[in-house]
Formats: C-alpha cells, sequence, structure tokens
C-alpha cells in the first residue's frame, strides 16, 4: 500500500524540506514505521515513550482525525492520505 | 520595517471574538501570504477553558487546507487572555508548535482597553514583534 503523507513545516527538516512524501503501510502504525526507516527522528515527533500519537499532534487519514477512526491501527489502502498537523494549543496565566 | 501587515479590522475582529468567548479563551487562525494577513478564520477552543485553548482538530484540517489552497501559510495564530496580561504563558511557550507563525494576544484584564500584542515564540525564546497596520 502506496499512501501520500503531508508533512508540516515544523517537520520537514527531518524530510528533507519535501511537504509530501510517500510511505507504505496496511496500517497508520505500519506507515508510520516506513517513514522512520525513511526519516529518521520522525517517529518520535508524532509518537510519545508509550508509543500513542503525541496529545499535540494531529493525524488525519483522508481528512479524518485518527482518534475519530481507530488511532494506530486505522487501516490504509492505496491512494490514501495522511496528514499531520500540529496542534494550534496554548493558554493563558493560570 | 515591521514583519506583518494586518488591517485594523482583523485586529477588531480578534477582541470582538475574545469578548464574545468571555471568559473563556478564544482562538484562530489569520491566513495570508508576502506577510499580508487574507484571512482570519474563527475556530473552536475544543479545551472550552479560562486558561487553555487548542484549535478543534476538524477545523484546523479544514482551515490547514483552505490555506494550502490558496498558497497562504499560517501567518499568525491568536488567542486570548480573558484576565491576564498580552503576554505567553509558559504553556503558551511549551505548545508552540508553530514557530513560523506570529502568536496574537489578546487580553481583556482591562476589559475597556483591550490590548492586541504580537510574539514570535521559537525554541522557548518569546520575541515581541511590530505589526503594521494598514489600509484595506
Amino acid at each position: 500500500m502506496s499512501v501520500t503523507v503531508r508533512i508540516p513545516t515544523a517537520l520537514r527538516k527531518i524530510t528533507a524540506d519535501q511537504d509530501r512524501v510517500s510511505a507504505d503501510g496496511g496500517s497508520l502504525s505500519e506507515c508510520i514505521d516506513a517513514l522512520e526507516t525513511s526519516y529518521p527522528g520522525l517517529k518520535e515527533r508524532l509518537c510519545d515513550e508509550s508509543g500513542e500519537i503525541r496529545r499535540f499532534v494531529n493525524v488525519y487519514v483522508n481528512g479524518e482525525d485518527v482518534r475519530f477512526l481507530q488511532g494506530l491501527v486505522t487501516p490504509l489502502k492505496d491512494g490514501d492520505e495522511v496528514s499531520i498537523v500540529p496542534a494550534v494549543a496554548g493558554g493563558g496565566w493560570a | 520595517m515591521a514583519m506583518l501587515a494586518i488591517e485594523q479590522r482583523y485586529i477588531d475582529e480578534m477582541i470582538a471574538h475574545a469578548r464574545q468567548e468571555a471568559p473563556l479563551e478564544c482562538c484562530g487562525v489569520l491566513g495570508g501570504r508576502d506577510g499580508r494577513v487574507l484571512k482570519l478564520f474563527r475556530a473552536t477552543n475544543a479545551e472550552r477553558s479560562r486558561y487553555r485553548y487548542n484549535i478543534d482538530s476538524q477545523e484546523l484540517f479544514r482551515i490547514n487546507r483552505e490555506c494550502e489552497e490558496n498558497g497562504w501559510q499560517f501567518l499568525g495564530i491568536y488567542h486570548s487572555h480573558p484576565d491576564s496580561e498580552a503576554y505567553p504563558s509558559p504553556t503558551d511557550v511549551g505548545l508552540a508548535f508553530w514557530p513560523e507563525s506570529l502568536y496574537f494576544i489578546v487580553s481583556l484584564r482591562d476589559a475597556g482597553n483591550p490590548e492586541v500584542r504580537a510574539f514570535r515564540i521559537r525554541d522557548g525564546e518569546i520575541t515581541e514583534e511590530e505589526i503594521e497596520i494598514v489600509r484595506r
């Protein structure tokens, strides 16, 4: 399965400035592992120590937040588009 | 020279949004290119909090896609501090994942005199930036 992965500006140092890259994988988890092989360091930016997607990173498959799909086990098919968008977040002086 | 040119109506709209959401924090995105803001996107604060904001993920996807399709960047990201000063909090610095964007903060601490300031937050460093108010 070959999918297109959209890379946000903040992570393009890792992908040699490419804003979209190809990756293989039958699930999101496999796709992320494939990305890590091609672009070492990327997985750490997407997943925390327990291997889950970081709270302040949004990952979408065909525009749907994977938190509302099946998370890391979301199946991928040929031609799917995976998008990574960092959270727009912060807060005030508590 | 200012790094970012923005029309007064966008400043006014950020303040109006902040007042509408108070006492909760509001948030949104300023899309544009070549240092010129072209559209303000109001967004839903998924945290619904007085002290935290996080743009709803599905809205963020749509805003990001519309900007990409127009060749725009997130020139600015804005949120409000309903009860505190217009300066990045430790939370703002810790969650600043958009080093290329200017972070606008609307303070409503003095309700009659809202204050809007803009900062670059990069690698934990806060730098206030001058903004240029332009005519339409």
